[in-house]
């Protein structure tokens, strides 16, 4: 028979023991990494958190493609794609600062929960120093805050609400991609030059962040022309026939009708528009007009012969003639097989523009990338010369105003640029009311 | 009254599409006993035979234009349609242009094979089993097959127009002595409200005119005492099977250029449905067409921005609430017969 004598200084110096043991791996940890996911010497890993299932897997799919293009030609492989027109000389194809790049992948679903989940996996498990990606504004708050939270940079793909470097921008967070009010600074010009100054629209708006921003936006700018806005209808983004929105809309006076909706919305409400004949319609003695503020050429393929002719904005398109776009294309192109969207382009830029910032800064701490990255001036990345805005991380270039095309010659040629609006003319201050006003702030730079 | 005019109509239409997956829901409910959680991937598959035949009828060899540039620069690959080569250019166009309409022959024998298959293969091995796990696994099957079509089609919508014929909209008011534009509605929705009222006419007269449809008919009111005169219901039963998934299958061939399809649709109709059949009352064939129209309006009527500038909102929340009403007021629905799942 065993017997044990266990007092209660013994119980109390055995727990100490072990507390101090096991705290110990994450003192020397703590002490050993001067910020989160500090590489080695061999490699470095990017987290790619794109939708790869739900409504923007294709969108998802063609992000992939473009960041896994970025890596080649980060690690010195293919053709080098715009590293060769890039400004910026610090991109040698040997990595980023002597390290080959590996990257992993999540999947957000286009949910928040999930693309958090994804986004802290990456980050705990496999050691992800930057995080990139995204097809939706909430998506891209969200895992913007979990980056700030974390101590990673967070370079995101496609987000166009006002929100994500306005109210809710973050000190760890950069965005490439434009924003409602930049379309609706490039649009209503030329709406007011194509429609007149003398028009009534009514507003269709997809019940979430970015349908709100994106609304106020266009309506304010179209307003600063002498347009009215008779209605603002908000529409559940799970809303798949707009039939009974749509209806109101032919007599209510209005002869505009502008779509604040995007991917399946976007399709739906348009090609709904388009069957009851409002664009065969005169109302006020002009013919009736329908604008889709926000296009992605992937999503507009979905609703055929229907956008032809419809006006709206894209952040980029691979028509354009400069050569960092042509090389993106050519190398996109011959890879893949047919030519990227918007979206990859974004993705693109971010991989290569977060490259450069650890070039240049010379380190991956966060706060050191952050800084080589704020307020950086750079061209030959496909949108002319552009600005990474100290204030709010938010990327300021030429803005494409684009319709639909009348005679495509392949299931590609869905858009044409009619405009490329000069960066100025969408250029807002930090502070801007929209954008969060005298209160929005960065906040300081995390490092984890 | 032009503006509830055309929430009416569009609420008809609306309601066309619910009345015909609530019909087949509840053909399967009442004869089989099964919750089939899979009938909007039914209906979604049947968009999907509307899109496949579009394409095959669209299958193009490629010429090199020497004298257009694809996006590369390389000499363009122009496609033609082998109809169009074979049948001459207006001809094939015009085979290609009434896809849809095609596609409902396509897709009558390809549904019915599909639930004779799915019957046989999974759901007969539920019958015996409490409705949780009959939920459970059509529920399952129906994510199997939406990630089945998007692997094959993509995430993204495709456009499946109506023939040129039946593009655009008419005057729906003159016809009836409105003023004017005062109501207009698209040919395509008109023709859906009219082929989902002969679709339910014909499952109706099949089930009441027939020796075979009597017979089903005696099996959903009493399935052992028709089992006990030697008649072999079960065949029966899985025949009608076949008929619910084709009824779903066309409402899904012929919705298709309503809304451009995509592999999720079946999902976005599933909820509804269910909700259609249980206000018509579980296992009444009339309860879930009267249901579906009656949603269908309902919530056209909810979208109105006078109805919604009174209760925000309400157009997101109209179907549960009117099930709640109706379940609190009649809990076996509309028309629901006493004794259906209520042992």
């Amino acid at each position: 028979m065993s017997k044990t004598n266990i007092t209660r200084r013994g119980l109390l110096k055995t727990s100490a023991v072990a507390g101090a043991g096991l705290a110990l791996p994450t003192i020397f940890t703590s002490g050993a990494s001067a910020y989160t996911n500090e590489p080695g010497a061999g490699s470095v890993t990017l987290g790619f958190n794109v939708p790869q299932t739900g409504p923007y897997a294709d969108e998802g799919a063609d992000e992939l493609r473009a960041y896994e293009l970025a890596v080649e030609h980060l690690n010195g492989g293919g053709d080098g794609g715009m590293i060769p027109t890039f400004s910026s000389k610090t991109l040698d194809g040997t990595g980023i600062l002597g390290r080959k790049v590996e990257f992993v992948t999540g999947d957000t679903q286009t949910k928040s929960d999930a693309a958090r989940a994804s986004a802290k996996s990456m980050i705990e498990k496999d050691g992800a120093i930057m995080i990139t990606g995204g097809s939706s504004s909430g998506v891209a708050i969200a895992v913007q805050g979990l980056c700030q939270e974390a101590g990673v940079i967070f370079m995101a793909g496609l987000t166009h609400s006002n929100d994500t470097t306005g109210k809710d921008r973050k000190a760890n967070g950069f965005r490439h991609f434009f924003n409602g009010y930049m379309s609706g600074a490039a649009l209503a010009p030329v709406l007011a030059n194509r429609y007149g100054t003398d028009r009534k629209a009514y507003h269709l708006t997809a019940d979430y962040t970015w349908g709100w921003t994106q609304q106020e936006s266009i309506a304010n700018s179209t307003e600063a022309m002498g347009w009215e806005t008779v209605n603002n209808v908000l529409t559940p983004l799970a809303s798949t026939d707009f039939s009974s929105y749509i209806a109101p809309v032919l007599n209510s006076g209005a002869d505009v009708l502008v779509l604040n909706h995007y991917g399946g919305n976007m399709v739906n409400s348009l090609t709904n528009a388009v069957q009851f004949g409002l664009r065969d319609k005169e109302v006020n003695g002009k013919n009736f007009e329908i604008v889709v503020p926000l296009y992605s050429r992937l999503m507009a393929r979905g609703a055929g012969e229907n956008v032809k002719g419809i006006l709206g904005s894209t952040n980029w398109h691979w028509s354009l003639q400069d050569e960092g776009s042509k090389a993106f294309v050519k190398s996109f192109g011959t890879k893949y097989g047919f030519p990227p969207s918007q979206a990859a382009h974004t993705v693109y830029c971010q991989t290569l523009l977060y490259a450069d910032a650890c070039n240049r800064a010379g380190t991956f701490n966060p706060c050191g990338v952050g800084e080589a990255l704020a307020g950086y001036e750079f061209s030959g990345l496909g949108n002319g010369d552009v600005l990474y805005r100290a204030d709010d991380h938010q990327c300021f270039k030429d803005v494409l105003v684009v319709q639909g095309k009348e005679n495509p010659t392949s299931e590609f040629d869905v858009l044409e640029v009619v405009e490329v609006t000069p960066r100025a003319q969408v250029e807002y201050p930090p502070n801007h009311p929209m954008f969060g006003g005298d209160e929005a702030s960065l906040g300081t730079c995390n490092a984890g | 009254m032009d503006a509830i005019l055309l929430q009416v109509l569009n609420g008809l239409d609306k309601g066309s599409a619910y009345a015909l997956i609530a019909l087949g829901l509840t053909l399967i409910f009442g004869t089989l006993g099964v919750v089939n959680f899979a009938h909007g991937a039914l209906f979604m598959i049947g968009a999907f035979c509307a899109v496949t035949l579009s394409r095959i009828l669209s299958f193009s060899f490629e010429v090199l234009d020497e004298t257009q540039k694809d996006f590369l620069g390389n000499p363009l690959k122009v496609k033609t349609p082998y109809v169009e080569s074979w049948f001459g250019p207006e001809v094939g166009a015009s085979i290609i242009d009434w896809a849809v309409p095609l596609a409902i022959l396509f897709s009558i024998p390809i549904m019915v094979a599909f639930g004779f298959i799915m019957e046989r293969g999974l759901i007969k091995h539920f019958y015996k089993r409490p409705h949780a796990d009959q939920i459970l696994v059509t529920f399952g099957l129906a994510i199997v097959l939406q990630e089945v079509i998007k692997y094959f089609y993509g995430a993204n919508p495709i456009p499946t127009p109506a023939p040129d014929a039946f593009k655009g909209s008419f005057d729906f008011g003159l016809l009836i002595g409105f003023a004017e534009n005062a109501i207009i509605y698209p040919y395509w929705r008109m023709i859906y409200f009219v082929f989902s009222l002969l679709v339910i006419g014909g499952v109706f007269a099949f089930l009441q005119f027939t020796t075979f449809g009597m017979v089903v008919r005696a099996g959903m009111a009493d399935r052992e005492t028709v089992g006990l005169l030697g008649i072999n219901i079960d065949r029966r039963f899985t025949i009608m099977f076949g008929v619910a998934a084709a009824v779903a299958g066309l409402a899904g061939v012929m919705y298709t250029p309503i809304n451009s399809p995509n592999y999720h649709m079946g999902m976005d109709f599933l909820v509804l449905s269910f909700v259609v059949v249980v206000v018509g009352g579980m296992g009444s064939l009339p309860g879930a067409v009267l249901a579906g129209f009656m949603l269908g309006i309902l919530e056209s009527f909810a979208s109105m921005n006078q109805i919604k500038s009174i209760i925000p909102g309400i157009d997101q929340i109209i179907i549960y609430l009117i099930a709640i009403i109706i379940l609190l007021t009649r809990p076996r629905g509309l028309m629901g017969r006493k004794g259906v799942m209520e042992e």
